[in-house]
């Protein structure tokens, strides 16, 4: 049996392909642009042509994401809140807390042992503290959102950035770098404001260990270390984190498919090779 | 002494500087305005220059120098600074002497404002946080459509359907709003639409201090078109905007320096 799950955010698509020992057989992300059934076909095509399938192969589609109901395979939707929650289960079943944060919006998730949502809060008013505030400071400094993370590491003396709203804060790093202050010391103040702005968040729905980081932001070495140190705990990343939400909802394909109840099983070879070969247990946070 | 104080009023707002040279308090004598740029002093120097040249002046011929606006403490050599928000006031009730309600819409922030007979500061509320109602907003909306800013009130003027903004973010908007376009909307809909979003945030702010006639526009948006109608829509009532209601910030520093100027020369 085949199962997949995707995910159609606000900025980056993602398909994953499972099969029935929820292995991930095939994945792809991708710009969702203009059309949002446009991106949920092409990244589900990938998904499947990595899996080798065809899809008349795939018994049970579940669609996550602000697009969730444009997916035009789909047979059943998720919210993104659910399926980012079953997914971080499924690769750190320790997780407690959850913190996403996408292109758009930012959520805070208590999640329980099952993988249930016991609580949860998000900003999708403004673009603060999301990627498009990241992407934003990045375009002002002449980089590109995958290199502010890693530039913001070199930074020796961090910069308080003030400003919340992405617009404003444009002009704040501009009048940096007119004072001449380095670009990585500029870099850590964004993150760190970020991480200020998210932990704010997460205090609402109550922080408790495990906490496990999901999203595209995820991938930021940059904001992993700032979220740590205001956090003052470890965080669970892992390269799945931004396939998180189409994780969850291949999992929740897969319950759907067999419909068995959510949390029955747990295939420990699944989770090794989900998080990209590791043992259970080898990842950090535990 | 001279028989006739001249003041200035230098406003050093985040989009904009303006300064104004005015005669006893009640006559304009030359007015300048150029853009802020990431350093507020060095635009505040080049104001002041630029309404001396204009006037034919020099600083020594300046009985009083006061300044306004958010880098109103970078002003070198000021006698004094005054907040924005008792400079609009002031500045609206010269323009408009039967205001009682202030809307400043600025580059970065947003306020209402509700005033006495004297022009004083009863009661104001201000958005100074976030783009969402601010000048920075339309910015965003004419990157996003590819026209001009000085064209987007005249392009909402021809709007007969107003599209919805209902993302309040000015970074968010701009992505709603490629959305409006590939569905196809007219740019001019999208356009009053965008100016309607922005009378309502406005507006939530006045009716927290309390709506009374005459209201008067004040601040760099007072110059668009589609904003005062979009206000007026929203409002139901007559909005007050002149030519020089951009300058109301600067206009209210120079008069308070001439007031300000009286009490020291009297004291004297």
């Amino acid at each position: 049996m085949h199962v997949a799950g995707v995910d159609v955010g606000s900025t980056a698509t993602k398909a994953i392909v499972m099969d029935g020992n929820r292995r991930v057989v095939g994945k792809a992300c991708g710009s969702t642009g203009a059309s949002v059934v446009g991106a949920a076909n092409r990244m589900f095509q990938e998904a499947l042509k990595e899996a080798g399938l065809e899809e008349w192969e795939i018994e049970f589609v579940v669609g996550t994401g602000y697009g969730r109901y444009k997916v035009p395979f789909g047979h059943a939707q998720v919210t993104e809140i659910s399926c980012h929650a079953r997914g971080a289960n499924f690769l750190f079943p320790h997780t407690r807390t959850l913190v996403d944060i996408g292109g758009q919006d930012t959520k805070a998730i208590a999640v329980g042992e099952r993988g249930d949502i016991r609580d949860f809060c998000m900003n999708d008013k403004c673009a603060a503290g999301t990627g498009r505030f990241l992407e934003a400071c990045a375009t002002v400094l002449g980089l590109t959102l995958d290199e502010i993370g890693d530039v913001s590491m070199r930074s020796s003396k961090p910069l308080r950035i003030t400003n919340v709203c992405t617009v404003f804060v444009e002009s704040e790093i501009v009048s940096h770098l007119a004072k001449g202050e380095r670009i990585e010391d500029i870099l850590r103040g964004v993150h760190n404001a970020i991480a200020g702005r998210s932990v704010a968040l997460l205090r609402r729905v109550g922080i408790e260990p495990e906490v496990t980081f999901t999203g595209g932001v995820s991938r930021n070495l940059g904001m992993v270390a700032s979220l740590k140190e205001r956090l003052q705990c470890e965080i669970n990343v892992s390269p799945m984190s931004q396939y998180m939400g189409a994780l969850g909802a291949a999992l929740f394909a897969i319950e759907r498919a067999e419909n068995i109840p959510p949390g029955e099983r747990k295939i420990e070879a699944a989770v090794a090779e989900a998080r990209g070969g590791e043992e259970p247990g080898a990842h950090g946070g535990h | 002494m001279r028989s006739l104080a001249l003041t200035a009023g230098i406003d050093i707002g985040a989009g904009t500087t303006k300064s104004v040279v005015m005669e006893d308090g009640t006559r304009v004598v030359a007015k300048a305005s150029l853009r802020t740029g990431p350093n507020p002093e060095k635009a505040g120097a080049e104001a002041l220059a630029e309404v001396l040249r204009v006037a034919g002046l020099t600083r020594a011929d300046l009985a009083y120098v006061a300044s306004t606006g958010y880098g109103r403490y970078q002003m070198a050599g000021r006698d004094m600074q005054i907040t924005e928000i008792t400079c609009h006031g002031r500045g609206a009730r010269f323009l408009f002497p039967a205001t009682h309600c202030v809307l400043d819409i600025g580059a970065q922030s947003s306020r209402a404002m509700r005033i006495d007979g004297n022009g004083r500061v009863v009661k104001f509320k201000m958005n100074d946080r976030c783009a969402a109602g601010a000048g920075r907003f339309l910015e965003r909306v004419s990157k996003a459509l590819e026209v001009q800013v000085a064209d987007l009130g005249e392009i909402s003027l021809r709007s007969t359907d107003p599209t919805t903004i209902s993302s309040i973010c000015a970074v968010l908007a701009e992505s709603e709003i490629i959305n409006h376009v590939t569905e196809g909307r007219k740019v001019e809909d999208i356009v009053m639409g965008a100016h309607l979003s922005i009378a309502d945030r406005i507006i939530a702010l006045l009716r927290q201090v309390g709506v009374e006639d005459e209201v008067t526009l004040t601040g760099g948006l007072a110059g668009n078109v589609g904003m005062v109608k979009a206000l007026e829509t929203r409002l139901g009532r007559h909005i007050n905007v002149a030519p020089e209601s951009s300058f109301a910030g600067s206009y209210g520093a120079a008069v308070l320096g001439h007031v300000r100027l009286q009490k020291l020369t009297g004291a004297a």
